[in-house]
């Protein structure tokens, strides 16, 4: 395994007059869980496809452990595991056959391909509808499904498009912990609408809109850099006149980049002047607020993607990614 | 070819679980026992029905060339259709439904995805006209005398070729678009067209339909008039259909 698991150069898809990539230039590193994020539209799924050959890019060049993606030879190496956003599986077929074959074409014979095949089974907790036919799962079931055929090989780059998007919130907390777990032997490139799951699992995030990269980093850093600090004042109930004092004098403050009232919750937005705080206190004190409560609050991916895009990751959620 | 064999048993698997095989093998069984039948009785039901009628039709007994020629007949019409049908969705329908990019990005090339599902169609429509063969050899022989076995193979070898021609061409189609329908519309435009060519007397050697002739020529125990012409021109156009497909598909966006 080479220490860019993942890496592309200009990497440009023009359908007709769409630009769904523009010259997106990414390194994902070995070894790690990649977010990748951007609103719908933004071409995620579009340099998934060129990195499994399913799409052949515009120009430019991707690869995956160092092996050119274009024509598909990742794929026959085995080096991918491949999660579609909306996992489709022949009907007719049983989960524990869907493995078989997969393992049988990643080249896991006997005992070693049965075992595998036990094991993924419980990681995805699908052992009890093994033997059903996959035309009677549910969406979470096929989405299980979906991982368990991408991991059972143990690939070294898993691309996980939307991995947990029809999960119910436990088997999605479970998955999570699974995905943050495959790291142990895979790099994982994960897209997901849901900032605060990636925001869970991941080490690194990727923010791309309109098929450019607008942003790479660690998550943290990400944060730090990019989201603002936000304060939430809570009143007590009956202080109308001293919240509307405040919020005069916060709004304009040169500390204060914006602030929301609602009823008696005010949210003020800061700059990254380390002296923010202790001026807003002083405001509370000045005004005569009774305060409930002060806090500051954790800045979130959410915060750092709506900024960096201008919309949020959950928008349009119905619409799938181009 | 990475991915071949094993993606071919999926194939053959699936053959079998969608009803594919098992409902084509009982209707070509089904038809190889029907076409002796059918030329056994068709002309007693022939001469009975005008007799009501008062009419006398003199029809001269069916003998075993008659069960050969209705059962070349019979195959070479419900076995083109058949081969159409397979072939209509046999990647177009995978394209269609998304499972053709779950299994592409396993280690398996497009050559053996490609290469199994067309050696799966040809094992399908192989089944059942073996089944046909063994039950028209058995029934022509039970109802007339025993045809000529040195020549009964290759006419089922024959018609089984003519079969393979209108899947590949449909194959293609089935290749080049994303709906089944329109690879259907694809295999019964060259059918068409075949059929047309096919009627001209120089040119009707030279395609598909010749095989028909023959074949009946070879199942009858006769010389055919034309063999290696539309021979090598129906491997020639299951060898062209089957590298146009391999063509098409090597790029293709899924």
């Amino acid at each position: 395994m080479s220490a860019t698991a993942i890496e592309t150069h200009g990497l440009t898809k023009r359908y007709g007059d769409v630009l769904a990539l523009d010259r997106l230039d990414l390194d994902v590193p070995a070894g790690s869980v990649f977010g990748f994020l951007g609103p719908n539209g933004a071409g995620k799924t579009t340099a998934m496809k060129i990195l499994t050959s399913l799409t052949a890019a515009t120009a430019g060049t991707a690869a995956v452990d160092g092996v050119p993606a274009g024509d598909g030879e990742p794929n026959r190496r085995g080096l991918i595991g491949y999660l579609d956003q909306a996992p489709q599986f022949n009907g007719w077929m049983r989960g524990r056959e869907l493995l078989a074959y997969v393992g049988r074409l990643s080249g896991l014979r006997g005992g070693e391909l049965d075992r595998r095949i036990a094991e993924t089974l419980e990681l995805v907790d699908l052992a009890d509808a093994a033997r059903r036919r996959i035309g009677g799962y549910s969406g979470g079931m096929r989405q299980r499904l979906g991982i368990a055929q991408a991991v059972l090989a143990r690939p070294s780059v898993l691309l996980l498009d939307e991995p947990v998007s029809a999960l119910d919130p436990g088997g999605r907390r479970d998955m999570l912990a699974t995905i943050r777990g495959l790291a142990a032997h895979s790099t994982v490139l994960l897209s997901s609408h849901v900032l605060s799951d990636v925001e869970r699992v991941c080490d690194r995030v990727a923010i791309i809109d309109r098929g450019r990269l607008v942003t790479e980093s660690p998550v943290g850093d990400l944060i730090d850099r990019f989201a603002q600090p936000v304060y939430r004042v809570e009143a007590e109930p009956a202080t109308d006149m001293a919240l509307d004092g405040l919020v005069a004098a916060v709004t304009g403050a040169a500390w204060a980049t914006g602030v929301e009232r609602d009823g008696f919750v005010v949210r003020v937005f800061v700059t990254d002047d380390p002296e923010a705080g202790g001026r807003l206190l002083a405001l509370v004190v000045e005004h005569g607020v009774r305060v409930v409560s002060v806090e500051r609050l954790r800045p979130s991916l959410e915060d750092v993607f709506l900024r960096l895009t201008g919309r949020r990751a959950a928008e349009s959620p119905g619409i799938h990614d181009a | 070819m990475t991915g071949f064999g094993i993606f071919l048993s999926k194939e053959l698997l699936e053959h079998w679980r969608t009803r594919r095989l098992p409902v084509l093998s009982i209707v070509f069984v089904a038809f190889g026992i029907g076409s002796p039948l059918l030329a056994r009785f068709m002309p007693e039901l022939i001469s009975a029905l005008a007799a009501n009628d008062g009419i006398v039709i003199d029809i001269p007994p069916p003998t075993a060339a008659d069960a050969v020629a209705q059962f070349v007949r019979n195959l070479g019409q419900t076995g083109i259709l058949a081969a159409v049908l397979l072939a209509m969705g046999s990647v177009a329908a995978e394209k269609e439904r998304g499972t053709a990019a779950l299994w592409l990005t396993k280690p398996m090339s497009r050559g053996g995805f490609l290469g199994a599902k067309a050696a799966g169609l040809a094992a399908v429509l192989a089944t059942g006209i073996v089944g046909a063969g063994i039950g028209g050899f058995a029934y022509t022989g039970f109802l007339f005398e025993a045809p000529d076995a040195a020549g009964w193979a290759p006419m089922c070898v024959l018609l089984l070729l003519q079969m393979a021609a209108y899947a590949a061409v449909t194959f293609l189609g089935s290749t080049v678009t994303r709906s089944p329908l329109a690879a259907a519309g694809i295999g019964i435009g060259l059918l068409t067209v075949i059929a047309i060519v096919g009627a001209l007397p120089v040119l009707g050697g030279w395609t598909p339909s010749g095989l028909a002739d023959a074949a009946l020529a070879i199942g009858t125990g006769e010389v055919p008039e034309q063999l290696w012409q539309p021979v090598a021109a129906t491997t020639g156009l299951i060898v062209a259909a089957l590298v146009a497909s391999s063509v098409a598909f090597r790029r293709q966006e899924l």
